[in-house]
């Protein structure tokens, strides 16, 4: 069906006040758009039912909004076609700028110009169909985490295979004699909740369960997964639509931490051996047999330390503690002795330390333990300075237990960088480490990227299962230390997101942070040079390569980002409306003015973060320059540097880039996305200079959403460079 | 396959745990009701000035949320909400609503007409009164829904009106009465939050009393630009800039007299806000006060760069009592040492306490047989099928635990509608 735009022109809020109204109709009308039409209060009812009119009688089927900002008013304006667009008259022109002013004007005008190319430019997209869609998952992994991530899908109607490498499920939670307690008074230890959890799953037909299995491998993408797993040397395939990784932690190895002993001395164990001493009844001295009549608790054993382990593995204080309390059930006059640097019970866990310090056999202190040495009857001898009964001390243990940390199996191996990447480089697009245990066919490695310390957990706070690899969720220990509590809530949640992502992925829909945008990349292959700018560059691993180089685009796996847009140098990607050629015309059509004293610049915008600050200044009634002209971008990362040479042949003087902040606590919602933007634009400099035009005409900021009120200065301050650099001198040419 | 998709979902709580709870489960295909008792959604974690241990800004994934809610049509919320009644049972409650009157409609462009004539103030509740609004007032900065409010409490409606006259929307209408709601939904999710343990109720450490004794929510006020001060972290009583900051670790946590479990996030709270300070005054020196300082798993390394900067000092030992020198307002703050046993009295010119998380429902009642603990906290075994709890409804965690907490709750309550 052929497009008919329409442009609606809003007077209320000010914008019929503050700009001259029949120009802005005339410039509509200029660049061919059939209706343009004003109204006095389009996000009222009738403003509303006249643009409806309009989609009725006059078959307007492409409607332009040029009213308030589009992060107000959605519902109202929600026509239900495709095609809106929305003009930021409001708060990105009278708000933040003087009204019936000359430039204030032109601001708006060159919106309506752009507003009306960009629908002109755009299609509506239609949704990506996924045949034969699989909707059952794959768990890897039976621990604790894997078991309550299989049955909690199970129970939602879905199928889910169970993937686990030892010969019984249950992982390190079989070994526990109890657990710590998660109901009220917090006080009582609880029989580890895991065998009755594993016949549970047992009993389900929904639960397949492979045990001494492994996998070989996982083709595909999210809903067509292609797994191939083998068992006892047989090979087995079947189909998936998401994955949850569940493959938990190991100890931490006790022998490395030299000055503690273990290793050295038979009586000096970890906790994981405590547990299996305690499950097999009586708590015995190793080296003799003998009931232990004294025990030492070293807790952070190797945690919390740059030489070991950085971080605190988070629930060795209460198991420490809930072990003092096997000995001192199973003889109350045996002594125990906890040495720890800060006692972590947090939550209701503080109940049980509670009720652990009101017990007079147990002597608690805060120390830092710095040896421990052995008599010749085996004994223990413990020394630890920093104590709270004085500089240093000595304890006498016939046992010593470490509570070492845990590393997660993901970070088992060696670490490897994408091509032509160094450690140390300021860019490092993603860690791999190399693990066999997902074994994805993707071109960026088998792997979760590792985030930290070999944990492939999310970078953000607010979204804790945000991944590098759609459809395939991190869950339990293995993405982080936590607790028995909080791995049951966290397999639980990470089967949602696994359901949410074959869901999403069943109706062509993309999943966070641009959830339900059915848009996806088109590759124009006829001009593909086989560069893989976009298959190294795409956070998510979306893009394979066939054996000439050329990209595999896995609709899927897409987050619609389009950062393969950007780094793309033949300019193949785009999408239905979204593409090089649209934001381009946006650029090249601003208007650019006569009087080279009026300087223009082009401020590419980060629809998450930037666009969003942008418009809290126009909100806030913040005033900045009107020499500036926003584009807002789906990331940063999706700018194509032709924009930026289009922009300065067309005579503007400069051009801004604000995205999100990059580098190890990076907030770009596409991972990499503002960091290959400022890489990309460090190599724009280098032409600029050739061209003897300044290099830091061409410069990238990083904003928040936070930072609203910063947004005046930033381009103020922008526009003040350039006017010490003067017109561009391709002006006019 | 699973069985089609029936039946809705309640979500009562549009903090950062209900929002996810209402977003996970409708992106999977469900029919959400999110309602929230606050003007805006977005509750504790916008009042935030940044999150730890990263120090991002919270608004910036709020925004990402808004934007998720704007787009999925699966999503239906209320602000002003209140939940009456429930009767029912799982797959099947009958609820009541309250939609407590806004008295400002839909047509509020936010253009703020009626700022500049309304007469009355209110303390601002969203700053913990630490300046005023207008008694019709945008919630916040950041407030979603973008529309003005009316406090009923301060506004003299008819007597005044001068607000209806200057709205050319007519958005305004005093008269606006609360309207009842009742809908059918087949499973709920309590995601109804926390509120800062009240510290008037901490005899020695003088909140309430003297004005330079602050809560840790306050700080994240005072160093947010949407707060009462801009951003700049000053004195209550007088505006100077404080150079030298007390924080009072498990300030009513951990005490049996109080709370007598750990809040878990006030320590790494504490630090985070040391970074404000720091950042705004390099020369200021900090003290921090605590029992143990409880920073788990990776966020370790936010603890490990505070200790390595010399500004900022951790002394371990719980504060006995805090003092007011009437003359300055600066304050006296005496503890123990735990580690050299003296005793130890610090003069500074600000004092933070780490108020705890009480749970809403230590107070607030559901209208619903849910079970709880003695402080107020849901179990999360509920005891009504068809009922979950998410985030610090169900115990004191931090947001990236939230979140977990609420994501897992969209799959038990998508569980619930399966069943049926």
């Amino acid at each position: 069906m052929e497009k008919k735009i329409g442009v609606y022109i809003c007077t209320d809020c000010e914008i019929g006040k503050a700009l001259d109204i029949e120009q802005l109709i005339k410039v509509a009308t200029k660049m061919k758009a059939p209706v343009v039409k004003t109204h006095p209060s389009l996000c009222q009812k009738e403003g509303v039912d006249f643009i409806k009119n309009d989609m009725a009688a006059e078959g307007v089927n492409a409607v332009v909004i040029a009213a308030c900002s589009p992060r107000v008013n959605y519902d109202v304006f929600d026509l239900g076609i495709p095609l809106v667009e929305r003009v930021n008259l409001r708060e990105g022109v009278v708000w933040s700028h003087p009204p019936n002013d000359e430039e204030t004007q032109m601001m708006a005008e060159d919106y309506i110009r752009m507003g009306i190319l960009k629908m002109q430019k755009m299609e509506a997209p239609e949704s990506y169909k996924v045949e034969d869609i699989c909707k059952d998952l794959l768990v890897v992994g039976g621990g604790l985490a894997g078991v309550v991530a299989a049955n909690e899908t199970a129970k939602a109607g879905y199928d889910v295979y169970l993937v686990e490498k030892n010969d019984s499920l249950g992982g390190w939670m079989t070994k526990l004699y109890k657990q710590s307690p998660t109901k009220p008074p917090y006080t009582d230890l609880e029989e580890p909740l895991i065998k009755d959890l594993i016949k549970e799953i047992q009993q389900n037909p929904k639960i397949k369960i492979y045990t001494s299995s492994l996998i070989e491998k996982i083709d595909g993408s999210p809903g067509m997964y292609d797994v191939t797993i083998k068992q006892n040397g047989n090979v087995e395939t079947f189909k998936a639509g998401a994955v949850v990784l569940a493959s938990g932690t190991v100890p931490y190895d006790a022998t490395k931490i030299t000055h503690l002993g273990f290793g050295n001395y038979p009586n000096v164990i970890t906790n994981v051996m405590m547990e299996e001493l305690a499950s097999k009844g009586e708590i015995v001295r190793p080296s003799d047999g003998k009931p232990v009549k004294s025990v030492a608790f070293v807790l952070c054993a190797g945690q919390r330390d740059e030489n070991y382990l950085p971080y605190c593995s988070a629930t060795c204080c209460m198991e420490s503690l809930k072990q003092a309390k096997y000995i001192r059930n199973q003889d109350p006059e045996a002594k125990v002795y906890i040495f720890y640097r800060d006692m972590r019970t947090p939550g209701h866990y503080e109940y049980f330390y509670k009720s652990m310090q009101n017990d007079p056999g147990i002597f608690l202190t805060k120390g830092d333990v710095k040896g421990i040495s052995e008599d010749g009857n085996k004994n223990l001898i413990v020394d630890a300075e920093n104590t709270l009964i004085g500089e240093k001390i000595q304890v006498n243990a016939d046992l010593v237990v470490l509570a070492t940390g845990m590393v997660p199996v993901t970070g088992l191996g060696e670490e490897v960088l994408p091509p032509g990447v160094k450690p140390g480089d300021e860019f490092i697009p993603y860690v791999m480490i190399e693990t066999d245990i997902l074994n994805l066919g993707y071109r960026q490695g088998g792997e979760l990227p590792s985030l930290a310390y070999g944990y492939p957990d999310s970078n953000f706070i607010c979204f804790p299962y945000e991944t590098r690899r759609t459809g395939v969720y991190a869950a339990g220990p293995v993405r982080a230390p936590m607790d028995i509590s909080s791995v049951i809530e966290d397999a639980t949640g990470a089967a949602l997101k696994a359901i949410q992502c074959v869901e999403l992925a069943g109706r062509g829909e993309a999943v966070h942070p641009r959830a339900g945008d059915i848009s996806y990349a088109d590759f124009f292959m006829q001009k593909c040079t086989q560069c893989k700018r976009c298959t190294e560059e795409c956070p998510f691993g979306a893009i394979n390569e066939d054996e000439k180089g050329n990209p595999i685009y896995n609709p899927t796996r897409c987050r619609r980002c389009a950062i393969c847009l950007g780094a793309c140098p033949e300019r193949i990607i785009s999408f239905k409306n979204y593409s090089v050629d649209m934001i381009g015309n946006m650029v090249k059509n601003i208007e650019i003015p006569e009087d080279e004293e009026k300087l223009r610049a082009i401020v590419f915008a980060c629809e998450n973060d930037a666009y969003p600050a942008l418009d809290m200044a126009g909100l806030l009634r913040l005033n900045y320059t009107p020499f500036v002209r926003v584009v807002p971008l789906r990331c940063i990362g999706s700018m194509n540097l032709v924009w930026v040479a289009d922009a300065l042949s067309k005579g503007v003087d400069g051009v801004l880039l604000i995205g999100c902040q990059y580098g190890e606590d990076y907030q770009c919602h596409f991972a990499t996305g503002s960091h290959l933007a400022k890489i990309r634009l460090s190599k724009v400099s280098e032409t600029l200079g050739r061209l003897q035009l300044e290099p830091e005409r061409v410069q990238m900021t990083q904003l928040s959403i936070a930072d609203y009120y910063k947004v005046p200065q930033i381009l103020d301050e922008f526009l003040e460079k350039l006017k010490e650099f003067g017109p561009n001198p391709f002006k006019g040419f | 396959m699973p069985a089609e998709k029936t039946g809705k979902i309640l979500v009562v709580g549009g903090g950062m745990s209900g929002i996810t709870a209402a977003l996970e489960a409708a992106e999977v295909g469900y029919e959400v009701i999110l309602i929230e008792k606050n003007p805006y959604l977005g509750g504790r974690v916008t009042q935030l000035n940044k999150y730890f241990p990263k120090l991002c800004p919270p608004n910036c994934g709020l925004e990402i949320n808004f934007r998720r809610i704007k787009n999925n049509p699966r999503i239906k919320f209320y602000t002003l909400a209140g939940l009456e009644k429930i009767s029912g049972s799982e797959g099947d409650f009958d609820v009541t609503i309250k939609l407590n009157p806004r008295c400002v409609n839909e047509n509020c462009t936010a253009c703020g007409a009626c700022l500049e004539v309304c007469p009355v103030e209110r303390p601002n509740d969203f700053n913990f009164g630490m300046d005023k609004t207008k008694a019709i007032y945008l919630p916040q900065d950041f407030a979603f829904p973008l529309r003005y409010v009316i406090d009923d409490k301060y506004c003299t409606k008819a007597e005044c009106a001068k607000c209806v006259e200057v709205c050319s929307y007519e958005a305004i209408d005093l008269n606006m009465q609360a309207q009842s709601l009742s809908l059918k939904v087949g499973s709920i999710v309590w995601a109804t939050g926390w509120t800062p343990y009240d510290a008037t109720k901490i005899d020695d450490l003088g909140f309430g009393k003297y004005q330079n004794v602050i809560i840790n929510m306050m700080m994240e006020r005072l160093a947010s630009q949407g707060g009462p001060t801009k951003g700049k972290i000053l004195r209550p009583s007088d505006g100077k800039e404080p150079s030298r900051i007390a924080f009072v670790q498990c300030a009513g946590s951990r005490d049996e007299n109080h709370l007598p479990y750990c809040s878990s996030v006030c320590c790494l709270a504490s630090i985070k806000q040391a970074t404000y300070i720091r950042e705004q005054y390099p020369d200021a020196e900090i003290l921090i006060f605590y029992i143990d300082i409880r920073t788990p798993a990776r966020a370790e390394r936010l603890y490990l760069r505070a200790q390595k900067d010399e500004k900022i000092k951790f002394i371990k030992g719980k504060v006995a009592k805090i003092e007011e020198d009437p003359s300055t307002k600066d304050l006296t703050v005496t503890a123990e040492d735990a580690l050299t046993l003296q005793k130890i009295h610090e003069k500074v010119n600000l004092v933070v306490l780490a108020a705890g998380m009480a749970p809403n429902t230590k107070e607030w009642k559901a209208p619903a047989e849910i079970s709880c603990d003695t402080d107020g906290f849901i179990l999360s075994n509920t005891g009504v099928a068809g009922m979950y709890a998410a985030g610090c409804a169900l115990k004191p965690i931090d947001v990236y635990s939230s979140v977990q907490t609420a994501t897992a709750a969209a799959l038990k309550t998508i569980q619930s509608l399966v069943r049926r």
